[in-house]
């Protein structure tokens, strides 16, 4: 091992790159595990009504399930545009 | 009663056959009665392992199907009389064993050996399903690699709720990691995920790190349990296991690089 390879390894190497993304996949497939299979049915049809009175697009509607010990729990955040109210279509 | 343990990954070609082989062998040196059985059905690659293909006469599904009695189906090992492999069936496919079917195979081992180690099959299906589902203890074997991870947690998550102790709301299953063709260098490197990065990931307890070894190979060529190389480190590795898992203190080996600088340069061991 050459020395230039010695500093090249300290900050991102790829096995870092690798945890990055485990990490960040496992908590979503673990949150993701338990939640009901309608869930993709109601982001859909809720996102229908809210376009009937807001212009929204797919991605500014998001759906969180949770669940603990005692409730299971239905986040819910839509991203208004700027110029609220309907607009043509 | 028997301690059921199921040696599990989700992915397949990570170390499991390998594992049980070498495990149930360790078990049964250490004077315990052991069973291990084959759950991969339609491969059966546990008695090449083990060494034992050319007794297989009757196999799991016939024990199942009531067309042979354990008795019958189990082979007594050549190396250790402790130790009796049910092997799994070429012929049949998974729908051929069922929960009930299981159940009653693991009830009456139970009676009489101390251990029995299930080696499942690759995937999150029924195999898999089966092997894990009466499971007290899951040895979970993980490489240090992305998708392997990622399995392993997915595995974990379904021995969480649908294993029999989950339904049944009985005390959970134990589960250890056993890091398999780990290579510290590589690690030193920056290459490869650390120990320590997948303990991490998966809140595991480490039940022992199995280092990427030539001796796997040449035991499995031969139909030896790696365990029994007692100079290979792989095999060390797995004498550890057995014994940490036996309730005896061990401190981790093959996690650190121990060839340094100076070992590099004249080419120590
Ligand atoms: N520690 C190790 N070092 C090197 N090769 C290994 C090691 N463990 C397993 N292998 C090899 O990996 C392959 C898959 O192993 P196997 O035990 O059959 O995996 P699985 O049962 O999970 O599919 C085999 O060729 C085996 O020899
Ligand atoms: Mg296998």
């Amino acid at each position: 091992m050459s020395l230039l390879d010695y500093f090249k390894t300290s900050k991102t190497s790829s096995a870092s790159l690798a945890k990055e993304r485990l990490q960040i996949l496992v908590a979503h497939e673990r949150t993701s595990k338990n939640q009901p299979s309608y869930l993709p049915e109601l982001q859909d049809e809720l996102l229908n009504v809210v376009r009937k009175y807001a212009n929204v697009t797919q991605d500014a509607i998001f759906i969180n399930f949770e669940q603990d010990e005692h409730q299971e729990t239905l986040e819910l955040n839509i991203i208004l545009p700027d110029n609220n109210g309907k607009n043509k279509s | 009663m028997a301690r059921i343990i199921v040696v599990t990954s989700g992915k397949g070609g990570v170390g499991k056959t390998t594992t049980s082989a070498a495990i149930a062998m360790g078990l049964a040196k250490k004077g315990h009665k052991t069973a291990v059985i084959d759950f991969d059905v339609g491969l059966r690659n546990l008695d090449l392992i083990m060494g034992c293909e050319r007794r297989v006469v009757y196999d799991f599904i016939n024990v199942v199907n009531g067309e042979a009695t354990l008795h019958q189906a189990l082979i007594k090992d050549k190396n250790c009389s402790q130790l009796y492999i049910l092997p799994a069936s070429q012929t049949r496919d998974k729908d051929a064993l069922s929960k009930e079917g299981v159940e009653k195979v693991l009830d009456e081992l139970s009676k009489t050996f101390k251990y029995i180690v299930c080696d499942s099959p690759a995937g999150i299906e029924k195999g898999a399903h089966l092997a894990m589902y009466f499971a007290d203890d899951a040895f979970v074997v993980t490489n240090p690699e992305v998708s392997s991870v990622r399995d392993s947690d997915r595995m974990l998550g379904l021995m969480s709720s649908k294993s029999r102790r989950a339904e049944q709301n009985l005390e959970p299953i134990k589960e250890y990691l056993l890091l398999s063709r780990y290579s510290p260098e590589r690690v030193k490197l920056g290459e490869m995920l650390s120990v320590e990065d997948v303990q991490e990931i998966l809140s595991l307890h480490l039940l022992g790190v199995i280092p990427e070894s030539k001796s796997v190979l040449n035991a499995s060529n031969a139909g030896i349990p790696i365990i029994l190389d007692e100079k290979s480190d792989a095999g060390q590795a797995y004498a550890d296991i057995v014994a940490r898992y036996l309730g005896e203190e061990k401190p981790h080996r093959f996690i650190e690089d121990k060839k340094g600088f100076f070992g590099k340069l004249f080419g120590g061991k």
